[in-house]
């Protein structure tokens, strides 16, 4: 008899393991929380508002306006890059094409890439550059915009390090992330950009994304 | 007799000698080409990949075998000072700028062994006399 209570106990328990690990499918939330009470219905409920991504204003490659409201309702790759950068940048875009190519057909899926030397890459800089890479259409978007305000949005928000460096190559050194960030405006994941397996990686969760269920849209 | 093992004494000496001597040609080109891939993979391969297939438009392929041959003694020199020119590869142009590579010559004429017979290339070794030689000539 104990040794069914034991045997009801070890298959129980693997239960709740394979459930836990389920569970941990949903990607992570990034950045800082915090907690708010609403009433509701009379009783009083507390709510978690996590980090999003703030407003901002940019110009691609079309010398269209793009701000935070025209990816409202998209999951979105964000990554820090400038045209003429001889080291990561080449490795960054072949394999942020990879994802292009992967999703291009998708509605409500776009790729932010950022100059960050605004001054050598002007709007038909850019469009020069998204033609060489065979880049049509609105799901790539190439933005330049106030360097100061680039680099701010990078640190602060998207968790990426872009920092000048006058002594590297090309003049700047930056981390070559992939920053994934959801419908709802919130860091779900960096990836190393120049690293295949990790991009690889990326394309799966934009998939795992995909099938989150639709929540409120932050404003 | 001794005109007949004279004679064969100095048909195996000659062969010996051109063995060896091949195993030294072939033995340098591998010692080139070996070091050569680690030269690419450092300084070239961001840019051109990994099988020198290059970026789209962006950054040329390296297996243009004729720009190559025809441009011979002028690789040294793109390698080292990078290059600003627009050129045409497998009949596409290519406009956008190569930076420059603080390489030895040495190194030099080991990566462009590597590139020269990767790819479907087969130029077979750049010395680094003829590295040397073509980086004087720079224009």
């Amino acid at each position: 008899m104990k040794k069914l209570v034991l045997g009801f106990l070890v298959i129980a328990m693997w239960g709740a393991c394979k459930s836990d690990s389920g569970n941990k499918m949903a990607l992570p939330i990034f950045g800082s929380r915090r907690a708010v009470s609403k009433v509701v219905d009379g009783k009083t409920e507390v709510d978690t508002i996590y980090q999003t991504i703030p407003k901002f204003g940019f110009v691609n490659q079309y010398g269209d306006s793009i701000t935070n409201k025209s990816l409202d309702g998209d999951i979105y790759v964000a990554d820090f890059f400038f045209t003429t950068c001889p080291s990561i940048c080449p490795i960054m875009a072949r394999n942020m094409l990879k994802i292009y190519d992967t999703y291009k057909g998708d509605g409500n899926f776009k790729i932010l890439s950022h100059t960050i030397d605004p001054k050598h890459d002007s709007v038909p800089v850019l469009k020069k550059y998204a033609d060489k890479l065979g880049v049509t259409g609105n799901t790539w978007w190439f933005v330049q915009g106030k360097k100061e305000e680039t680099y701010d949005i990078a640190e602060k928000n998207y968790l990426v390090a872009v920092k000048k460096d006058s002594t590297a190559a090309g003049g700047y050194v930056h981390a070559g992330y992939f920053v994934l960030v959801d419908k709802q405006k919130r860091i779900r994941g960096a990836y190393d950009g120049t690293d295949p397996k990790q991009v690889d990686q990326l394309i799966e969760d934009i998939k795992a994304l995909k099938a989150e269920p639709d929540e409120a849209i932050v404003q | 007799m001794i005109y007949r093992i004279t004679a064969f004494i100095a048909v195996v000496f000659g062969v010996v000698i051109a063995v060896s001597c091949e195993n030294d040609h072939t033995l340098e080109f591998k010692r080139y080409y070996s070091i050569g891939a680690e030269v690419y993979q450092t300084h070239c391969q961001n840019c051109h990949g990994i099988n020198g297939q290059g970026l789209l438009a962006l950054v040329p392929p390296l297996n243009d075998s004729t720009y190559l041959k025809n441009n011979k003694t002028s690789l040294a020199c793109y390698v080292r000072s990078g290059l600003k020119d627009t050129i045409v590869i497998n009949g596409k142009t290519f406009e956008d700028v190569m930076p420059a590579n603080d390489l030895a010559p040495m190194q030099i004429a080991q990566v462009l062994t590597y590139v020269g017979n990767s790819f479907g290339n087969k130029i077979g070794t750049v010395t680094e006399e003829q590295v040397t030689a073509n980086l004087a000539a720079c224009k």
